[in-house]
């Protein structure tokens, strides 16, 4: 049992299955399957950056896709404009990372409750979208990228070995990628969970004027977390573009950017494992629902994501995980409650 | 210069008139209620409806609109809503899956597409400028609604009893009235007067199953900087904000006329943390 591994050691056995799991795949899956992943591996990675400083840090983000999306267009300008990936996505990194660090300064610095957090990362996305969908003119280039308003930047350059634009990632290659990578986020993750930084976060969470009072800055940790993820979603962002090829501004639209939220609830708030399962679970459904018209995929999420608020808030994870220790215990009540998240 | 001063005034009322609702539900029940921009939707679809199966106009518009929306209100609070009082998070996101919800409903019903009213009442001039008659109406209507509001909850009884009930429910109960009706009364009002905004919009704006996510942004703006004073502070933020739009919209372009109003808002809770009302005396409505 995995419960019986020290730390260091349940995260080597999850190295060695994922390499195993992710190098073989490709050998058994057709190709659709395989583009499927990969897309579900970047989704993952934004479901992650979500999880982290929603489901840790307290911090209801709505613009995780807006940052998803920054990331995704400042990789595509980059690589467009250099012909090489290896600085497109640090920028698709670092955009993302210096436009969250502005944004998030007033946000918190302001002292903002956590509803008006909400409200102000929706209204972002939301005006992203509308902003980036007028650039249809001409004279919005950055460089030779043109943005092109609704219809995105096409023909974005893959990833290529560093300085060797010539030899690029193709279709098995980008999924060995995707996958290396959401298992690189996930550890990087855990573990700075598990450091200071990560500890400071969840007192936050739990008591955000005790932390304070006990002489922490909540306004610069909460500022830090929110930076911190949306460098991750930024990456994600760099991720999905290179499966497209392409980006344009439905990454910000509602619908869109309503996904990690649903899938990180539904998954698990306070975990990291719930929401790569919850992207998976719905991600998966969404690409088969979108093929046959007969019912709606907004209605659905919709149905299911106000079930979950209203009777299973924890998500699954947190649920099963509760049910297998009160069966273990007898009652005896999980110290890890993922509840007071949500605040 | 008399048309910019208009286009301002029109652009200001339009804010006013799509947040009132959601200011009305969250002021009184501290309830952010993401499906707003979802009733807004709804009240126009109700008029367009309505007319194109020969109502008249104006009976679709201030009757038909808010009725039906008003008891969607009622459903929306009796089924989900009243569950989750207090905890201001969770109702944020059932109503927003209630919003996904609502959106994919009306898409398959009536088709991903733009459905047109045309805009009533003609159009006049001042000072050789032609303007269309209806942009008033929008005025008016705003302005009268406001009053309304105002008059209702600071001069009748019932006024009264809501604005008791918000302050300390179970005092309300041992007088005898069941504060449960009044919350649902209540949001029944806010998501009427949704409605209300979405139809008198629906000729400027046209019928789509996602036109609300053009409404939101602007109304959780001005209904957050507003702050405490549900009229007075709605009302500044919507004077505020709408100037800055269209002020940019006519000096830069239209697609600055949003974002200058992002960075405004950032700007201005930067400053007011607890939003405009903060420059009222307290118990400012």
């Amino acid at each position: 049992m995995s419960r019986s591994l020290s730390f260091p050691g349940q995260m080597l056995a999850l190295v060695a299955v994922s390499t195993v799991l992710l190098l073989a795949l490709p050998l058994v899956l057709e190709i659709d399957r395989i583009l499927q992943l990969t897309l579900v591996f970047a989704f993952s990675i934004l479901a992650l950056s979500l999880a982290f400083v929603w489901g840790y840090a307290g911090i209801f983000s709505f613009g995780q896709a807006a940052f998803f999306g920054i990331g995704g267009y400042a990789y595509a300008a980059t690589a467009i404009n250099l012909g090489d990936s290896t600085p497109a996505i640090v920028a698709g990194v670092l955009v993302p990372t210096l436009f969250a660090a502005l944004f998030g300064y007033f946000v918190f610095y302001a002292r903002l409750s956590k509803i008006f957090v909400a409200v102000i990362t929706l209204v972002m996305t939301l005006i992203l979208y509308k902003f980036m969908g007028q650039t249809a003119k001409p004279d919005y280039m950055i460089g030779n990228a043109r943005l092109g308003g609704y219809n995105g930047i096409p023909a974005v350059p893959p990833i290529n070995v560093p300085g060797q634009p010539h030899l690029f990632a193709g279709p098995d290659e980008m999924f060995y990628i995707a996958g290396f990578s959401l298992l690189a986020v996930y550890l990087l993750l855990r573990w700075s969970l598990r450091t200071r930084f990560g500890k400071i976060l969840v007192g936050m969470r739990e008591n955000e004027k005790r932390m304070e009072l006990l002489g922490f800055d909540t306004r610069l940790y909460k500022l830090l977390a929110f930076v911190v993820a949306a460098a991750v979603a930024g990456f994600g962002g760099v991720v999905f573009t290179n499966w497209n090829a392409f980006i344009d501004p439905h990454v910000f639209q509602l619908a869109f950017s309503a996904q990690p939220i649903i899938w990180v609830m539904i998954g698990g708030l306070g975990t990291l494992a719930g929401p790569i399962l919850g992207t998976f679970i719905l991600s998966t459904l969404s690409l088969e629902l979108g093929v046959q018209k007969a019912l709606d995929i907004n209605l659905l999420l919709g149905a299911i994501f106000t079930f979950f608020v209203l009777l299973v808030p924890q998500g699954i994870i947190p649920t099963i995980r509760n049910y297998l220790e009160g069966r273990r215990t007898a009652g005896g009540d999980s110290s890890e409650g993922a509840t007071g998240a949500r605040g | 210069m008399v048309i910019a001063g208009i286009q301002i005034l029109n652009t200001v009322a339009g804010l006013a008139l799509i947040s009132l609702g959601l200011a009305i539900i969250f002021g009184m029940m501290r309830v952010m209620n993401f499906a707003h921009g979802e009733l807004l939707m709804l009240g126009a679809y109700s008029v367009q409806l309505a007319h194109s199966n020969g109502l008249n106009i104006w009976i679709s518009m201030f009757v038909v609109a808010p009725l039906f929306v008003g008891l969607v209100g009622i459903v929306m609070e009796r089924l989900v809503v009243r569950h989750l009082y207090g905890r201001m998070m969770d109702t944020l996101l059932a109503t927003w899956g209630i919003s996904l919800f609502i959106t994919g409903l009306i898409t398959m019903t009536f088709g991903n597409m733009t459905r047109g009213i045309s805009t009533p009442l003609g159009s006049f001039e001042i000072g050789g400028i032609r303007e269309s008659a209806y942009k008033f109406l929008i005025i008016g209507v705003t302005v009268a609604l406001f009053a309304a509001i105002y008059f209702i909850l600071r001069r009748t009884r019932i006024g009264m009893i809501a604005r008791a009930t918000m302050d300390n429910p179970s005092q309300v109960a041992a007088l005898g009235v069941n504060p449960g009706y009044v919350y649902t009364a209540t949001f029944a009002v806010g998501a009427a007067l949704s409605g209300l905004a979405g139809a008198v919009l629906a000729p400027l704006t046209g019928v789509l199953p996602t036109m609300g996510a053009a409404y939101i942004g602007k109304a959780f703006i001005t209904v957050i900087c507003g702050g405490e004073a549900i009229l007075a502070g709605t009302a500044t933020a919507a004077f505020l904000f709408g100037t800055i739009n269209q002020v940019t919209t006519i000096a830069l372009n239209p697609e600055f006329g949003e974002v200058a109003l992002l960075i405004g808002a950032l700007l201005m809770l930067r400053l007011l943390p607890e939003g405009l009302s903060s420059l009222f005396k307290r118990k400012a409505l």
